[in-house]
């Protein structure tokens, strides 16, 4: 049953940038999760406060340890204790996962566009692995959109499998800071260079958007009117005010 | 008690008697929806109610203006556990908007522009429990927030209150709509906190 709490044991925690970390969690009888999921994390203070906040898991079915990255919020009441203060060993509780709209399957044919504004890129990070760890030959192109490089997560995984992996491309996105020989200044993310990095709408890609609700809104927006079937897009939005969704 | 987290304090933003259980409150307005906003014009929008028969009443924008307005004050609860306290909205009641309509369904679909469809039963909906709802804090409802209007069920978690409302179709049979398909409680009874199936 998907909505008990269950135990999780953290056996991880790595940081991913300044402010973020991704966190390993051990479920005991996890049967793995669908690329896109997301849990619920309960943490209860020693008076028996509880707090609970969404977040994406970042891998896909690997049985009973699932990744979520955290990016501490300014003022947050979750997020900073996940991020600072939660150790290897500890135990929290989850729920989940959950979520059956927001998902890719290995059986899913079609070519695929993701596109992601800051952490937004978990849950799609999910779909990438899953989509590399099977057999699907369909081609996925991501669009990374980042203040700066020092905000990017798993950018070591992402650049060797832009490099080796023959069915994923990445294309990063600055607004703010670029990298040093970066071939062009920070800039606002317009509808043009959007529509120049992503996978044309004639080979009838299926659209996974994900991050904060302007964001998303405003790409949706683009892709609508660009063409792109409003069926063939798929959303998920955090608003700031602690948890994607 | 669960598994404690030592030197987790939090913020006790909850505690509050009006917030359901496992709902912390929010000054912000999040959004959450599965794709892309509809774009519907007010000259294009209407509001219909079919039955089993049959039978379909349907309004237009400004046949909906005309019909007798009532502000609405009520706390809305997401299932992603945010609540905003004390919102303020004006509409039109479906005890209005139902007051022709006869039927012998318990259930309905309510169908949004864009596809969305999510299932309320009829009593859910009757004896000023629910309102079709075009103006958030005075203002325009925005689009991003279901703009034209949006259905308002504050009782029950707000993805029941379907954005961009196009009309409400009255069922013999209790049937999933898009979220109660995906993984979300057929019900949605923030204070039993019914947030998964």
């Amino acid at each position: 049953m998907s909505t008990l709490w269950r135990v999780a044991e953290v056996v991880s925690g790595v940081p991913e940038t300044e402010s973020s970390r991704t966190i390993g969690l051990r479920v005991d009888g996890l049967n793995g999760n669908l690329a896109g999921q997301h849990i619920d994390v309960r943490l209860t203070a020693d008076d028996g406060y509880t707090a609970v906040r969404s977040y994406s898991v970042a891998t896909a079915g690997m049985d009973e340890i699932l990744e979520i990255t955290v990016d501490e919020l300014a003022n947050g009441e979750v997020s900073p204790y996940l991020v600072r203060d939660l150790m290897v060993g500890d135990q929290l509780e989850i729920r989940g996962p959950v979520g059956g709209w927001f998902l890719w399957r290995p059986t899913d044919p079609n070519p695929v566009q993701l596109i992601a504004g800051g952490s937004g890129v978990v849950p799609l990070m999910s779909m990438i692995r899953a989509h590399e760890a099977s057999e699907t030959p369909s081609q996925f192109r991501l669009l990374y959109s980042l203040k700066s490089p020092e905000t990017g997560f798993y950018r070591e995984e992402l650049l060797t499998l832009s490099q080796e992996s023959p069915k994923l491309t990445v294309d990063y996105f600055y607004t703010r800071k670029v990298p040093e020989g970066w071939p062009s200044a920070p800039q606002r993310l317009t509808a043009e260079t959007l529509l120049a990095n992503i996978l044309p709408a004639d080979v009838a890609p299926d659209i996974f958007i994900c991050g904060q609700t302007m964001f998303v809104e405003t790409v949706a927006e683009w892709m609508v009117l660009a063409g792109y079937p409003t069926t063939s897009i798929k959303t998920e939005r955090f608003g700031g005010t602690g948890g994607i969704r | 008690m669960g598994i404690i987290s030592s030197g987790f304090h939090g913020k006790r933003r909850t505690g509050n008697p009006a917030l359901p259980p496992g709902q912390y409150e929010t000054a912000s307005f999040p959004v959450l929806t599965a794709g892309p906003a509809p774009y519907i014009a007010t000259a294009d929008w209407e509001f219909f109610i079919t039955t089993e028969t049959g039978q379909r009443r349907a309004w237009s924008w400004d046949e909906f203006l005309a019909l007798p307005q009532v502000d609405i004050r009520t706390d809305i609860h997401c299932v992603t556990s945010w609540s905003k306290l004390g919102t303020s909205w004006r509409g039109v009641s479906l005890d209005t908007l139902f007051a022709d309509v006869e039927t012998t369904s318990e259930f309905t679909t309510a169908h949004s522009y864009g596809g969305y469809t999510t299932n309320v039963p009829l009593q859910d909906l009757l004896d000023g429990q629910a309102w079709v709802a075009w103006e958030f804090d005075g203002e325009p409802l925005e689009r991003a927030h279901g703009g034209p209007a949006r259905l308002l069920v504050p009782h029950l978690y707000f993805w029941k209150s379907a954005k961009w409302i196009n009309g409400i179709e009255l069922m013999p049979h209790d049937a999933p709509g898009f979220w109660e398909s995906n993984g979300y409680h057929i019900y949605g009874d923030p204070w039993r906190e019914e947030r998964y199936s």
